[in-house]
């Protein structure tokens, strides 16, 4: 049974039909790929899957836990409902510590209460000696333990990025979305992060989604790939299949 | 994590000496009643410049009606202790709920309103407290609330001062807190990150205003009388002050300020007819030199830049 | 009835000072996003400058009105360049705080000055009443002389903005100031002919309310410029017809309110409709809603 079942999904913006009558799925555990050229509507199908959009028309249809469909989207809760994501323009709090930003992401899975909150009481320690080791435990992960208390903002580019997606982790979600996770990483970096990105699906048994221009990341992990142009998708399947169509190489070799 | 270690004992010991000294003093007479007054209006200063940090410092939302909530607790003590004659404990507990309160019924619907909008509302808000009071005979009208008994002690205020600084500052390093600071930071990010942003904000709004209500009950029960007027939009542009100029998102830097600037006005009170002409130019010599304030932590999501008219749709 | 036509009419006169205040509120937040809380203030010198005019120097309503109209430009140039300009770059609060600082820097430099008791703005309309349709309402001479000069102004105002290179200028930066910059137009200028104009607009105002209402004081400005500001909001802040129409609606508004005998509540109805307003159209009546994108 596929983890996301897309139907007939649409988005305007005015007269700009930014996604549209986009029909898709993705089974679990897989990593599937969407590109396209830019403003396809990519991160516009992204927002629409985690409730920053709602559909014109059409809609969205997550069988995680239990079944959820777009109507009772709402950014908030889709962590809860196990869906987390990076964003394109590495949304970190930038004034946060790499930490601090992690712990956000455990957000949902804490739960002492007011009283706790303000007079420290043992639940306050319990829950957040547990959240830290978990984040600690992330960031180990990608190698920023040792930074945890610096501001993120202080972080180089290819570090942020990490943090992100180490705080959507923290969130154990069961889908992991990811908007361009390499933009900005030099060749080395997007080699380990490609590398970093299969093993944490395995090890943390995640279906992921990801956006990406960088080709070698894309061919290289996802065993689907979804093509965006214009905002309908005009080709999907393998990555050789993908390679191989008309259609997309007219859409990436000048449809000008 | 520990409760008690090196740090923590300190801190203690320096917050339990400070009150024994200051009693002593105070008690022989050394710090003599225009000190000591000077001092209550520091303490409520601290209080209400830590609350309203907690919710436009920390959580990042625009308020400019602090001062409403103050009132509201300025009069529930004045009601519970000068007209019911109730000990002040049930003046101040009474004072911080109903501002409390208040803080929820005005929060639920301005806060989904963002930054600049924010601000004129909750100002609009301050505004139509300050005139429901002026026309209230029950509570003095404009002629004001008088003969509340001064029950404000420097024990009362010390453990005011003590708790509020305390409650916010662990309120802060709680999850809650952190949810707070985060949508402070980037609201469409937390979300995405599960935080119910109106739940939040809601929370540290009424947080907020349930300190300021105890501000109000201080300041009620030491000053004998209250007057709307006193409680209006100007009051809550000086709590603002205090917050910006003592660094947004730092409690240390709001009791600096509070600190400073109410000895900055003491001693512009030397100059009567040019007092707020030079703390005009005082105001203005701080935002243009030192905008982050004493101590500035940089960046905040209020701090961002302006820009044009179209600073909302050039984030891409 | 009459009461209420004899409303009506002090709405008219009352949303015209309102809307000409608010225009400039409306138009310095459009171009740099401040909330120029000594706007009321300019409007009140506006007012200090004629009752000067037509005292001392024994000028007509027109001649003390236009002087005042120049004077009170320049003064908005110079705050701009001194206050303003320092912390363009700067944070909203820290604007919002630099705004509060003119503003007492000028209600109490002018307190100095002039000392604080209240001022007889002598009679320079023609005090002259009209009654409406035969019944007891009046219309008062001065309230046509409002809605005329008000009018007058904003067709002007219009031809600026619609027709002149340095409204072009205006629109272009409110819309989008890095592009304007690109094209070559001067921002410094623009933004100093905004204040320009703005403040021109409360200077007449205060001339008007003077002449009208014949008692000026330092602190006069400080309720109305909170009101025209609560219009310019209402109408959609940056949006120019949004503060003509705030203004005329929150002085109908009022009138109205007092008509009904709740004159002691008329400020508080004043700041409810606009939370109303921005709860329902959180960017006022006329505003645009600009989603961020993320
Ligand atoms: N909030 C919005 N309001 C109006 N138009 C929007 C909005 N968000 C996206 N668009 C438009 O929708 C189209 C698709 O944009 P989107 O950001 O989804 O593209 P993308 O595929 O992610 O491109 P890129 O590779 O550059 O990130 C663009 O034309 C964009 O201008
Ligand atoms: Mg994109």
């Amino acid at each position: 049974m596929p983890i996301i079942k897309v139907n007939n999904l649409s988005k305007a913006f005015g007269g700009v039909k930014a996604v549209s009558n986009i029909n898709m799925s993705v089974e679990a555990g897989e990593i599937a790929g969407i590109i396209g050229p830019n403003g396809a509507g990519k991160t516009t199908f992204f927002n629409l899957l985690t409730g920053i959009y709602t559909p014109t028309s059409g809609e969205v249809i997550y069988n995680l836990e239990r079944k959820i469909s777009s109507k009772s989207f709402k950014p908030y809760k889709m962590t809860g409902y196990g869906v987390a994501r990076t964003f394109q323009n590495i949304r970190l709090f930038k004034n946060m510590s790499v930490l601090d930003n992690v712990l956000i992401g455990c957000h949902n899975n804490m739960s002492y209460g007011l009283l706790s909150s303000l007079l420290h009481l043992p639940a306050f320690r319990r829950s957040e000696a547990k959240a830290y080791d978990e984040a600690i435990k992330l960031l180990d992960i990608f190698g920023l333990a040792d930074k945890k208390d610096e501001p993120a903002s202080k972080l180089p580019y290819g570090e942020q990025r990490k943090v992100e997606i180490a705080r959507a982790l923290a969130a154990k979600p069961k889908l992991l979305l990811l908007d361009e996770p390499a933009a900005g990483m030099n060749p080395n970096e997007t080699k380990e992060l490609t590398k970093l990105i299969s093993w944490i699906k395995d090890e943390f048994k995640l279906t992921i989604i990801l956006i990406e221009h960088d080709m070698s990341l894309v061919m290289g992990i996802c065993s689907k790939i979804f093509v965006f142009d214009y905002g309908n998708l005009i080709a999907s399947g393998t990555p050789t299949e993908v390679q191989n169509n008309e259609q997309v190489i007219k859409a990436y070799l000048g449809g000008e | 994590m520990k409760l008690i270690n090196k740090k923590n004992m300190l801190g203690f010991l320096a917050v339990i000496l400070t009150y024994a000294i200051a009693g002593f003093l105070i008690d022989k007479g050394f710090i003599d009643s225009y000190i000591f007054l000077n001092i209550v209006l520091i303490g409520i200063n601290i209080i209400l410049a830590v609350s309203l940090n907690l919710i436009t410092g920390f959580t990042g939302q625009f308020s400019l009606g602090h001062a409403a909530f103050m009132s509201i607790g300025a009069y529930t003590s004045g009601i519970l202790t000068a007209k019911l004659g109730l000990p002040f404990w049930v003046g101040i507990l009474g004072a911080a709920l109903l501002a409390a309160v208040a803080g929820i019924i005005i929060g639920i619907p301005t806060l989904r309103l963002k930054g600049d909008y924010l601000a004129i509302a909750t100002l609009g808000f301050g505004e139509i407290v300050k005139i429901i009071g002026l026309n209230t005979d029950y509570i003095g009208g404009a002629t004001g609330l008088n003969d509340i008994p001064r029950y404000t002690t420097w024990t009362w205020l010390y453990f005011c001062v003590v708790v509020t600084v305390l409650l916010i500052s662990n309120f802060i390093k709680s999850y809650k807190g952190r949810a707070c600071i985060s949508i402070g930071e980037d609201e469409i990010a937390a979300e995405a990150m599960g935080v119910n942003t109106t739940y939040y904000k809601v929370l540290a709004f009424t947080l907020g205003s349930f300190f300021a209500g105890i501000a109000g009950a201080l300041y009620a029960n030491y000053f004998y009388f209250i007057k709307p007027d006193s409680f209006g939009f100007m009051k809550s542009i000086d709590i603002l002050v205090i917050v910006v100029f003592g660094g947004m998102a730092s409690i240390k830097g709001s009791i600096l300020g509070a600190v400073l600037l109410s000895l900055i006005s003491l001693f512009l009170q030397g100059i009567p007819e040019l007092r707020m002409v030079v703390y005009a130019v005082i105001l203005f010599l701080i935002m243009v030199y030192r905008p982050q304030g004493i101590i500035g932590k940089g960046e905040f999501k209020l701090f961002k830049k302006r820009g044009g008219l179209n600073a909302n749709n050039q984030s891409k | 009835m009459e009461q209420l036509i004899q409303q009506l009419v002090n709405g008219v006169s009352l949303g015209s000072i309102y809307a000409l205040i608010a225009l400039g509120y409306t138009m310095v937040y459009g171009i740099i996003n401040l909330i120029n809380f000594a706007h009321g203030d300019i409007y009140m010198i506006g007012a200090y400058i004629g009752f000067a005019l037509t005292t001392f120097l024994h000028l007509g309503f027109f001649p003390a009105l236009i002087l005042s109209m120049l004077l009170t430009s320049m003064l908005g140039m110079v705050i701009e360049k001194v206050a303003y300009k320092p912390i363009r770059k700067s944070t909203r609060i820290a604007a919002l705080i630099t705004a509060i600082s003119v503003s007492l820097f000028l209600e109490y430099g002018m307190m100095y000055f002039v000392k604080p008791e209240t001022r007889t703005f002598p009679e320079v309309l023609p005090n002259k009443q009209i009654s409406i349709f035969n019944t007891s309402a009046v219309l008062d001479i001065k309230n046509i002389y409002i809605l005329v000069v008000t009018i007058t102004l904003m067709l002007i105002l219009q031809y600026v903005i619609y027709k002149t290179k340095v409204g072009k200028a205006m629109r272009a930066v409110s819309l989008d100031s890095d592009a304007a910059q690109l094209m070559g137009i001067d921002i410094n200028k623009t933004i100093s002919y905004t204040f320009a104009i703005g403040s021109a607009l409360a200077g007449a105002a205060g001339v008007l309310v003077g002449s009208y209402y014949n008692s000026i004081n330092p602190l006069m400005g400080v309720v109305p410029g909170l009101k025209a500001f609560v219009a310019a909001v209402i109408g959609g802040i940056g949006v120019i017809p949004g503060a003509v129409l705030g203004g005329f609606f929150l002085g109908f508004t009022e009138t109205l309110v007092s008509a009904f005998g709740g004159s002691l509540y008329k400020d508080a109805v004043a700041f409810a409709v606009l939370i109303l307003v921005l709860l329902i159209k959180p960017k006022g009546l006329l505003g645009r809603n600009i989603r961020e994108k993320v």
